[in-house]
């Protein structure tokens, strides 16, 4: 048994590429491609290389003491909120730049949601020169504004999704759209393990030199490469399917998904999939989405613009569905709450999206000796307005 | 015999329209079905409408939107066709994405397809590699034509196995892109078009997206069996009514 795609990006019964005709060519190149190409030593020399000295890799595995004597336990702090640009995402974008010029590609479109995928692919854009569009819901270049500002600034051009709810998810849906009437020059650089097969595990890939490091951290720190909990955020899960990668296979370590609770599971206004999603069919993936009952795909809540999808990578899905994962979801003002002492305690402000997976420590007791991995996802510079507002700072 | 096979039996260019059910309002879709059918119309797709349509371009993402917004369901799609078969006879298509389907169940989908008299079913999200392993059977047991679509990068081999999988015709799409898109047919797509004709496959083809006019249906059916027109419908009926339905298609042929 294994928790990893197959040959055909099924994990599970979750995944597939349900897609357009029109849209199989440009799936099946990157499909027949990807692994070989990941696997070519120049490209790994040249990946290694960025990540080392662009993104600022390995990032710190830091044990969190204060935090670890308040929740009397061991709690290791995964710190993918120094990379570059201020999040994982990056590890992603630098990885599909890369595939993107070995497939002869010059032109890069994205989606973005609260703007940080969207600034982590302009920034790769821009460092290896290639023109970017990037697709941004209306009503999410309204309230995200600095990030509009960094993406312009870096060369990228952001159009706005006018369709539908005009957020993440309509922006996505226009990115595919762009790729349908750009069938040859351009690469879709999608920004977590979501859409059809192979970006899941494509994805994935390229997040797991987070959990590549920390086993090479844990032997340092610990004498173990084996944490007993990994604890990640989960929106299409990214950062977590980085953090989980090496450790899917390994049933001694506990893996942990956090979810946005919104408002609350049963407030309407809500983002956690694996509560209330059923399964279905978005963005080409068959997985855990949240639907009316005629299978309209709705439009999910979270004070946390990174966690705001609908749906749920399939590599997720699975987890949640055979029980591998456990699953919990937390709230906004837990995760608030959580973010503001993670920043008392260690001096750490972190991403709204991270805090999510600090708020668990309120509510899962974990024993003194194990330790436990957070993966922190991001940094809260992006975020500062909405602490400001929510504690009237 | 699958009315989709007789209408391509006969001798003539097939005109297809696709509407969006709910569109302009909720209870219009019979009185579109029979003014296209009274006004010459070869064959209807009927949109069954969803939240994302992925390879529709603005004018069909907005008719779905507008059509859910009028309380547009599956279940009220189906009712509203109940009693259609008494009043039309060319064939019926149901087009709309996997999702809906998939909540109603794929099964009675069908079974209520077969039920009201739908002859056939496009589905742009469901590929015909995933159709031919799980789902054909089940669309054959209720006598339904699955209709897969190539575009002008679909490569030969793949255009070749699309064909042994079509029972009625194949959705020829113009060019890459999605529907709605530019109008006119340049010295591109008629490679192409006299390309695929040159295959000798043994399903016909019918040209979709980018035909908007009686120029771009004479364009389009030059070498292809029929061509279908969607999004200028749409236009039409935002613009015009549904009472002008007529104006619409006596201009095309």
């Amino acid at each position: 048994m294994t928790y990893q795609a197959d040959e055909k990006g099924y994990y599970g019964e979750f995944g597939g590429a349900f897609i357009p005709e029109m849209l199989y060519p440009n799936t099946e190149e990157l499909r027949q491609n990807y692994i070989r190409i990941m696997n070519e030593p120049s490209f790994k020399k040249e990946f290694d290389q960025l990540l080392k000295d662009y993104v600022g890799r390995p990032t710190p595995l830091y044990f969190a003491n204060r935090l670890s004597e308040k929740y009397n336990t061991k709690i290791y702090l995964k710190r993918e909120d120094l990379c570059h640009t201020g999040a994982h995402k990056v590890n992603n974008t630098i990885g599909q730049i890369l595939m993107a010029k070995k497939l002869g590609k010059t032109r890069i479109i994205a989606e973005t949601g609260a703007g940080q995928h969207g600034v982590a692919t302009a920034t790769v854009c821009a460092l290896m020169g290639i023109q970017c569009v990037v697709y941004m819901g209306e009503i999410d270049i309204a309230r995200q504004s600095p990030n509009v500002a960094r993406m312009k600034m870096l060369g990228a051009e952001v159009r706005p999704a006018l369709s539908g709810s005009r957020t993440l998810k309509d922006a996505t849906n226009e990115a595919i759209r762009d790729w349908i009437n750009n069938p040859v020059d351009t690469h879709y650089i999608i920004g977590s393990v979501v859409g059809p097969h192979p970006y899941p595990d494509m994805v994935a890939r390229f997040q797991s030199v987070i959990s590549a490091e920390i086993k090479t951290q844990l032997q340092e720190k610990e004498g173990r490469e084996n944490p007993d909990y990994v604890v990640a955020c989960v929106g299409g899960g990214s950062n977590a399917a980085g953090a989980y990668y090496h450790y899917l296979d390994q049933p001694e370590v506990g893996i942990i998904a956090v979810e946005a609770a919104g408002k609350g599971i049963d407030s309407g206004e809500s983002a956690a999939t694996s509560a209330l999603g059923k399964v279905g069919i978005i963005h080409g993936s068959k997985t855990l989405l949240m639907q009316t009952p005629d299978g309209q795909i709705t439009e999910p809540y979270s004070i946390s613009a990174g966690l705001d999808y609908p749906g749920v990578g399939p590599m997720h899905a699975h987890l949640f569905k055979s029980g591998r994962g456990e699953f919990i979801s937390i709230t906004d003002d837990d995760a608030m709450q959580a973010g503001l002492l993670l920043s008392k305690l260690e001096g750490i402000i972190p991403a709204i999206e991270s805090s999510h997976a600090f708020a668990i420590l309120e509510y899962r007791k974990f024993k003194p000796e194990d330790v436990v991995v957070i993966n922190l996802s991001g940094r809260g510079d992006k975020d500062l307005n909405t602490y400001i507002d929510y504690f009237n700072l | 015999m699958n009315r989709i096979n007789q209408k391509i039996q006969e001798d003539k260019k097939i005109l297809s329209i696709y509407f969006t059910a709910g569109y302009p309002a909720l209870n219009d879709t019979a009185k579109i079905i029979q003014d296209l059918e009274k006004n010459g119309v070869d064959l209807i797709e009927i949109g069954l409408p969803f939240s994302d349509p992925l390879a529709d371009g603005p004018t069909i993402q907005r008719s779905s939107t507008e059509a859910l917004k009028n309380g547009m369901t599956t279940e009220i799609l189906f009712d509203q066709l109940k009693d259609i078969r008494q009043s039309v006879s060319i064939p019926l298509i149901i087009m709309g994405y996997f999702n809906p389907m998939l909540q109603y169940g794929v099964e009675t989908f069908c079974k209520k397809c077969k039920e009201i008299g739908i002859d056939g079913l496009i589905i742009p999200d469901l590929p015909v590699d995933v159709y031919h392993e799980e789902y054909q059977a089940i669309f054959e047991k209720y006598g339904l034509i699955n209709v897969f679509l190539i575009t002008p990068q679909t490569s030969e081999e793949r255009i070749r196995f699309i064909d042994s999988v079509s029972k009625g015709f194949i959705y020829m799409v113009s060019s890459a892109s999605v529907t709605g898109a530019k109008s006119g047919f340049g010295q591109e797509q008629q490679d192409y078009f006299e390309r695929i004709a040159s295959l000798s496959l043994a399903n016909q083809q019918i040209v979709g997206f980018g035909i908007s006019n009686s120029e771009t249906f004479q364009a389009a059916t030059k070498s292809a069996k029929g061509a279908i027109i969607g999004s200028a419908f749409i236009k039409h009926l935002t613009e015009h009514g549904v009472d002008s339905i007529a104006n619409f298609i006596k201009k095309i042929r």
